[in-house]
């Protein structure tokens, strides 16, 4: 530099363990000039105008990890984990800096240093995302349990009883957030390959996704119907993985790339291969940003390495595939009894929006449905809080994000929110709840589905 | 817990005062390239008062002051100095008052820039200055650094704008130097020396700033060249032709395909060089004004001139316009900006040189800036762990400087002296108006607690 550059003081801390961030490319640390563009964008600063929970002030600290000056602390990992991982930064950021790539190693190393190691969050993390979230078939039983439990009216006598303050204090919290599990899962729902009526105009891979499984499968199932309608055959691999997108946001670099391998064999399997294939599709925008990353993730895997190239190329969100094939106009009115549209607001998933840059292509398709009135959302894009189990680990910051959204919500009187990821949908659905609001959260894909099919409901409860 | 935070929280609450090594480290920067300090605590105020209890314990304990806005700063002012207490003043950031029969706005130091604009345009009226930053800046921030913006040419600075402010002086003690009137000539004006400070004369608390009615109509246009120089001849022939657009942008190939990579509004990639013309005011005068810069431009030999469709295009436009710095940022690891600001009439000369300058040092530089103010801003593209290309830059940069100054330009038009531009000051203005400034400083902070080694040692 060309004038006195005051160094820190603080000098490399000896005997640190390897650091992931440390083997990261100089390039991509660097790419952050910290001119604070960013900051207006996250919520987290937002709330707090406090540095250290801006993007620029994460930054400078894995920075700071990376070489040497700062160790992997008990306060750098709790700021880790305060980050809602939306990636608004990345929309924000004219310098194209890399967040998600250095956040995730951050909590890696997180994970790998075990600062943050106490028995219960060990135990629990050990539970879901090495036990539950890595077993589909256990999964689904915890769905089916969860569902009975609901079902049978249990869980409202358990309220009304106040049996619930029998149950450990983390349990009791999370009871009210739990969203309302599906009688059937996509396995179910959807055949493992359906073709359309006249010859193909595209084969697709379907993605069924888990949480969208277990609470949301009849996204799933209007998805394929919405395809069959856009003529396309779907081919949808039985008893699918997690994509890995909650390990990889959560410093379990290795069960993400487990997953991703698992996912690609499944693909291959059910499809033939991966070129018998013109696109993967997920209807789910928080594993879309994550699927169309297996290949950054497998690239030292010598064995899939190039197979997850092909997979990234093929991976599309649904909205996306559509607005490129070419929708057929879907044909019934879903205008209010009285004659009125249907006025549908559309909230936009952080990674939809924000990790896959697809904003247009949602709210075009939601135009194209005869009756229904976009109305747009103030701040479509600020996150609502659901933030993969951000929910769950950061209640308070949550909570205040949720009241945003729903406040903003309430102002467009719509009667619908649209939106196309399924955290999200939990998330805006226990808002309703606790705000006491009557709004349907409805996917994009359901929407479209009831106006190919010309009733509000199909076969199955919707 | 330290010996400083403990008397600190005497007089502020504890959950306000910041120690942690990962705070001190976020609050390390500002927007500039690799300057980096460490603070001893950062303090994030809330009133008046608690500016001049802290203030004065600093003074009476000799520890040096640095304030803080938003850190978005490009020349270094708000970067701490090693064991200094950082006044962070992003929470001082009520709105006092907006007096539509005055046409003035009285904010707390810490509103951001933005705000201000949203506020006067709520009400059909316009606060022009429109720093890159506006989004996030803080309006005492701008204040105290004196931003410039796009709009400068026709509107003019901060400056322009501030007409009263309270002040923390150096011991604690506070004043309050202006008003609403339009004429006040009773003794110095005080105010005009706190503008552009730096923080090194005093902690500006509150603003009172003058807004002006929004012009009726605007028309954007972009112009379209095959060669640098022809851009800056179209510039130099617009204020020669008595025009005085609001804006007039300029933007090289490097950086205009920068700026295009992130904000993809269809930019023309193959053009050396684009001007981003924009008039205002009166819709007739606008139509007649634009009219005679598309002609102007194109006798200079722009190759195409484009009229924005709407105010959306226009918007569009300016806002990408405002990335330029940080979307240069994409190229090489280290980004350094220069601020060179020359008369008018030197334009050519000056953007020809920054060209051969480039060349002759092997130097990648993006060139973009507020052309129809001279203010430019060459910006290298280098990496700072290369040291042989480093010194290179140093060397690239001093004869920009130095020609700058030779066409009677300046070192820094609009982002300040701070630490960046330290070493050049002297040859910039001269050692009798240094002497002066020095004289300045040592009355009103004579125990040089406020932001030292900034400007000047």
């Amino acid at each position: 530099m060309h004038s006195p550059t005051i160094e820190s003081p603080l000098p490399p801390s000896p005997g640190a363990k390897p650091i992931y961030l440390k083997d990261l490319d100089f390039g991509v640390l660097a790419q952050c000039i910290h001119c604070g563009l960013c900051l207006p964008t996250c919520p987290t600063y937002d709330d707090t105008k406090l540095e250290r929970h801006s993007p620029r002030g994460r930054i400078q600290l894995m920075k700071n990890v990376a070489e040497g000056r700062l160790d992997v602390t008990k306060t750098f990992a709790e700021e880790m984990y305060f980050c809602l991982g939306c990636l608004a930064c990345e929309t924000a950021c004219p310098a194209g800096v890399d967040y998600t790539r250095m956040f995730e190693e951050a909590r890696g190393d997180i994970e790998r240093t075990g600062v943050l190691n106490t028995e219960s969050r060990s135990w629990i993390r050990g539970l879901l995302l090495r036990g539950v979230f890595t077993r589909p078939w256990l999964l689904r039983l915890i769905g089916r349990g969860m569902y009975l439990y609901q079902a049978s009216g249990a869980d409202r006598l358990v309220r009304k009883l106040a049996l619930i303050r029998l149950a450990p204090k983390n349990l009791q919290e999370l009871e009210p957030l739990a969203p309302r599990i599906r009688p059937d899962f996509s396995d179910d729902l959807i055949g493992e390959i359906e073709t359309p009526a006249a010859k193909a105009r595209a084969r697709v891979g379907m993605l069924t996704g888990c949480v969208q499984d277990l609470t949301y499968s009849h996204v799933n199932r209007d998805t394929v119907d919405v395809l069959i309608a856009n003529g396309c055959e779907v081919v949808t691999p039985r008893m699918q993985h997690c994509c890995g997108s909650l390990h990889g946001h959560n410093g379990e670099i290795e069960i993400a790339k487990d997953m991703a391998r698992r996912n690609i064999d499944a693909m291959e399997r059910s499809a033939g291969s991966l070129d018998d294939l013109d696109a993967i599709l997920t209807n789910a925008g928080g594993c879309g940003s994550h699927l169309k990353h297996y290949d950054h993730l497998l690239d030292d895997d010598p064995r899939y390495a190039a197979r997850a190239v092909q997979w990234s190329a093929k991976v599309r969100d649904i909205h996306e595939f559509l607005v490129t094939l070419g929708i057929v106009k879907p044909t019934h009115s879903l205008a209010e009894p009285d004659g009125k549209p249907l006025e549908v607001t559309y909230h936009e998933s952080c990674h939809l929006c924000h990790g896959q840059k697809i904003t247009k292509q949602p709210r075009d398709l939601l135009k194209l449905i005869p009756g229904v009135k976009l109305v747009e959302l103030a701040e479509s894009s600020w996150c609502c809080g659901s933030a993969g189990v951000y929910n769950i680990t950061q209640p308070e910051m949550s909570m205040k994000l949720l009241a945003r959204k729903m406040a903003n919500i309430a102002k467009t009187k719509a009667s619908v929110v649209a939106n196309g990821n399924p955290g999200c949908s939990v998330q805006l659905e226990f808002g309703t709840r606790k705000h006491g609001s009557d709004v349907e959260i409805a996917h994009p894909m359901t929407l479209l589905a009831r106006s190919y099919r010309g009733k509000r409901q199909c076969g199955f409860q919707n | 817990m330290p010996h400083l935070v403990q008397d600190i929280a005497a007089f502020i609450p504890l959950d306000r005062i910041l120690h942690s090594r990962e705070d001190l480290l976020a609050y390390g920067y500002d927007g500039t390239a690799a300057l980096h300090g460490v603070a001893a605590a950062v303090v994030m105020v809330q009133t008046t008062a608690e500016v001049q209890a802290l203030v004065k314990y600093c003074a009476e304990h000799g520890i040096a002051v640095v304030g803080r806005g938003s850190g978005t700063g490009l020349s270094g002012g708000s970067v701490p100095s090693n064991g200094c207490v950082v006044l962070c003043l992003t929470q001082m950031d009520k709105v006092l008052e907006l007096d539509e029969k005055n046409l003035t706005i009285f904010v707390e130091c810490g509103v951001i820039t933005a705000k201000v604009a949203e506020i006067a345009d709520g009400v059909g009226l316009l606060y022009p200055p429109d720093p890159g930053s506006m989004r996030i800046s803080t309006i005492g921030g701008n204040v105290a650094e004196n931003s410039g913006g796009l709009r400068g040419l026709k509107y003019g600075i901060t400056r322009d704008y501030v007409m009263g402010m309270e002040v923390v002086l150096a011991d604690g003690s506070l004043v309050w130097l202006g008003n609403k009137c339009v004429k006040d000539v009773a003794g110095y004006s005080m105010k005009d020396i706190f503008i552009g400070s730096e923080g090194t004369l005093g902690i500006i608390t509150k603003i009172l700033l003058k807004l002006v009615p929004r012009p009726q109509a605007k028309k954007t246009m972009l112009a379209t060249y095959s060669r640098m120089d022809a851009a800056a001849e179209t510039v130099s022939a617009i204020i020669a032709a008595k025009i005085i657009p609001c804006t007039l942008e300029f933007l090289d190939k490097i950086t205009l395909n920068c700026v295009e990579d992130y904000a993809k509004i269809g930019l023309p990639r193959d053009a050396e060089a684009i001007l981003l013309m924009e008039a205002d005011g009166h819709p007739a005068a606008v139509e007649d004004q634009a009219a005679k810069m598309v002609e102007i431009a194109k006798q200079c030999g722009a190759t195409d001139v484009q009229i924005a469709r709407d105010a959306d295009e226009a918007t569009r436009l300016a806002s990408a316009r405002r990335t330029a710095f940080s979307a240069l940022a994409r190229v090489s690891p280290t980004t350094i900006l220069e601020d060179a600001t020359v008369p008018r009439s030197e334009l050519t000369k000056m953007i020809r040189f920054v060209q051969e300058v480039g060349a002759r040092h092997r130097l990648k530089i993006g060139t973009f800036g507020h052309m129809g103010d001279g203010n430019l801003h060459p910006t290298f593209l280098t990496d700072e762990k290369n040291l042989d290309e480093m010194t290179r830059v140093e060397i690239a940069m001093k004869e920009i400087f130095d020609f700058a100054i030779s066409l009677g330009g300046t070192i820094t038009g609009e982002h300040g002296v701070g630490l960046a531009k330290k070493p050049f000051l002297p040859a910039a203005i001269g050692e009798a108006s240094l002497g002066l400034m020095k004289k300045l400083k040592a009355a009103l902070d004579p125990k040089g607690i406020l932001n030292p080694g900034k400007i000047f040692d």
